[in-house]
């Protein structure tokens, strides 16, 4: 979304300025012409996801986006198959409590670097950011060592306690919570409230829209976190959905239709998760606007 | 209700002090109003009475307690901010049962004594609206609302009205005054504007970069300043200061001799006149001085000139339907119980 926002602003800012009024037509199919092939770029993958999860597995390889003889069997194999029911539970608990934990510890911790003044609270914070800068990969072999050594494997409290926290979300709920003036707190505090309780009632409505967006951000990226389950993981009962999918097929032959099948019905949670969140991110910049 | 008390209010930012040892009683019921430029403390000294700021050095006192080191809901206490913070994800109703959260009253009290401030405010219809649906002079009765909810010892306003446009403004410092008068609680306002100072307070304290300058009633502040400052900074427009000079002949105005009057006794050297622009008139006969008109600015009921004088440019008040033209040459002239005399080093009041 932001991307094309950003190819709109920048064609709409060089077309009006380099076209004169008489070649508004003109300008005006450039722009669409490159919000087209935007669109294009974002909807191919998911559509051939959607084309070959309606194959037959002799079909899979041809690039036709329309199936010769579409088929629904492949819904029908794989939600029959118990383990999809399963991987989908997993998957569910393992990105709502990953969300939750993220929404009340990265904004409590966020909160307190923002509004709080005590010895090395930058240190703290600088701290925090550079966790930003350690890729995943290389913090897979401590995660397992640690999982190893504590009996977490191949557990839920495994798959799901490297990103209870974020450094990224105690960065955005710390810079959100810049835009929530002092006087705010400051009258709960002449009203009587204690800080947790400030931090309750009186910050945390006020960051909704920044709640909704790391709220977004934590369940997607736990939704379709694949190295750390795989890793984590032993039994299949424990898959979560991009594990398990990745699992149908063998060596000699991968069974796209079907890994296609899961990934499809797999974005439907992600959808929910989505819809009901813009509505907070679009009120925040409603309210914004207001200067409520 | 109770009364409050400094005494040698310190504060220190650092290395930096930025109040020097204040004392002030405010009695109780009292409206009093800290005045002066923006960095002269007066916010500071607001917040570390709410306990928001901790002191340095010094006691605050309200009723018979010490609070320095008390948290600001145990301070009974209630504040009203400059840009409101009444909260806006609650409604109009919420924020103002907000100050009774941890009142031990009943639900039913509660409610009624919500009900009653709404009245007084005049907001009763206003209560399910979101502060966004409100205008700001409403916005800042909601937040005058939650405070006076509490019926708190002493209100705190940190610069309240700064956010309204002017007429909104003059209706909201009337509210106000008229709210003082009838529920009666101490009151220590915060201002930069030395018009609500002067129309609202009981007594003005004026204070200069972390100093009180002078502390009486508004007509002792104007007609009694303590110093040039305050001389200067109460009243609109600002009291005229030319350099003068007090010897034994008399007091000495750019080389003309004047009676020293009741100023004979003081110590002989150079002082500053001070005269107000509405106590001079026009005067052709015995002129204190003379100079050509520069500038009018018409107010409508009278005019204000500026004339260039040898002491500098000197503002005067005109009627307002024949002002004297740019250009003409005029005297001035003005009584000598008018007149106001400073010390030139130290701006000290020689009167």
């Amino acid at each position: 979304m932001s991307s094309a926002e950003a190819v709109r602003a920048t064609s709409s800012a060089l077309l009006d300025k380099k076209f004169a009024p008489a070649n508004r037509n003109m300008a005006q199919t450039l722009r669409w012409l490159v919000l087209f092939a935007g669109g294009v770029l974002m909807v191919m993958p998911i559509a051939y996801m959607i084309s070959t999860s309606l194959k037959w597995p002799h079909e899979v390889y041809n690039v036709n986006l329309i199936p010769d003889e579409p088929t629904l069997d492949n819904y029908l194999f794989v939600l029959e198959d118990g383990r999809f029911y399963m991987w989908f539970i997993n998957s569910g608990i393992i990105a709502t409590l990953t969300t939750i934990s993220n929404l009340l510890f990265d904004s409590l911790v966020g909160y307190t670097l923002c509004k709080f003044r005590f010895p090395g609270r930058t240190l703290v914070f600088v701290a925090i950011l550079s966790t930003l800068m350690i890729p995943t990969e290389m913090l897979v072999i401590p995660w397992y060592l640690m999982s190893q050594s504590f009996g977490w494997l191949d557990s839920y409290w495994g798959i799901m306690f490297p990103g209870l926290m974020t450094g990224f979300g105690t960065f955005l709920m710390k810079q959100f919570f810049e835009s929530v003036p002092d006087d705010f707190i400051e009258a709960a505090r002449i009203d009587g409230l204690n800080e947790l309780q400030i931090w309750w009632t009186v910050a945390m409505p006020l960051v909704k829209p920044a709640l909704a967006a790391l709220a977004i951000f934590v369940f997607l990226g736990n939704w379709t976190a694949f190295l750390w389950p795989l890793i984590v993981t032993n039994s299949t009962e424990m898959y979560t959905i991009p594990v398990g999918l990745s699992g149908f097929g063998d060596e000699a032959d991968v069974a796209w239709e079907l890994i296609m099948t899961g990934a499809a019905i797999s974005t439907i949670p992600t959808l929910i998760v989505f819809l009901i969140f813009q509505r907070f991110i679009i009120r925040g910049v409603v309210m914004a606007g207001l200067k409520g | 209700m109770a009364n409050l008390a400094l005494r040698n209010l310190v504060k220190t930012y650092g290395q930096t002090e930025v109040l020097h040892s204040i004392s002030l009683d405010v009695e109780d019921g009292e409206f009093v109003v800290f005045v002066g430029p923006s960095g002269c403390g007066k916010s500071t000294t607001l917040r570390l009475i709410a306990g928001l700021e901790e002191v340095s050095s010094g006691a605050i006192m309200i009723g018979d307690r010490e609070v320095n080191n008390l948290e600001p809901k145990e301070r009974d206490i209630a504040m009203v901010f400059q840009n409101y913070a009444i909260y806006p994800h609650m409604t109009v109703k919420k924020n103002i049962a907000f100050g009774l959260r941890s009142s031990k009253a009943s639900k039913v009290d509660k409610e009624a004594r919500i009900q009653e401030v709404a009245g007084i405010l005049d907001m009763v219809e206003l209560l399910d609206r979101k502060p966004s649906q409100l205008s700001g002079g409403q916005r800042q009765r909601v937040a005058i609302g939650r405070a006076m909810v509490r019926d708190p010892a002493v209100f705190l306003f940190d610069e309240p009205l700064s956010n309204l446009d002017a007429q909104l403004r003059t209706q909201m410092r009337l509210e106000i005054k008229k709210l003082h008068q009838r529920v009666g609680n101490t009151i220590v306002f915060v201002t930069h504007d030395q018009v609500e100072a002067m129309t609202m307070a009981d007594r003005i304290v004026v204070m200069k970069d972390g100093h009180i300058q002078q502390v009486g009633t508004p007509e002792e502040v104007y007609h009694s300043p303590a110093n040039s400052f305050v001389a200067r900074f109460i009243g609109a427009p600002s009291m005229n200061l030319l350099p003068a000079e007090l010897s034994a002949e008399g007091l000495t105005l750019a080389g003309k001799v004047l009676d020293a009057g009741r100023w004979a006794a003081s110590p002989v050297g150079k002082v500053l006149l001070g005269v107000r622009p509405n106590d001079l008139y026009i005067d052709e006969i015995r002129p204190l001085f003379e100079g050509r008109v520069s500038l009018r600015e018409p107010l409508g009921s009278e005019t204000l000139i500026y004339v260039e004088t040898e002491h500098g440019e000197v503002i005067a008040r005109a009627d307002g339907r024949m002002p004297p033209e740019v250009g003409a040459t005029i005297g001035l002239g003005a009584r000598t119980e008018d007149l106001h005399l400073f010390d030139a080093a130290s701006g000290v009041s020689l009167s």
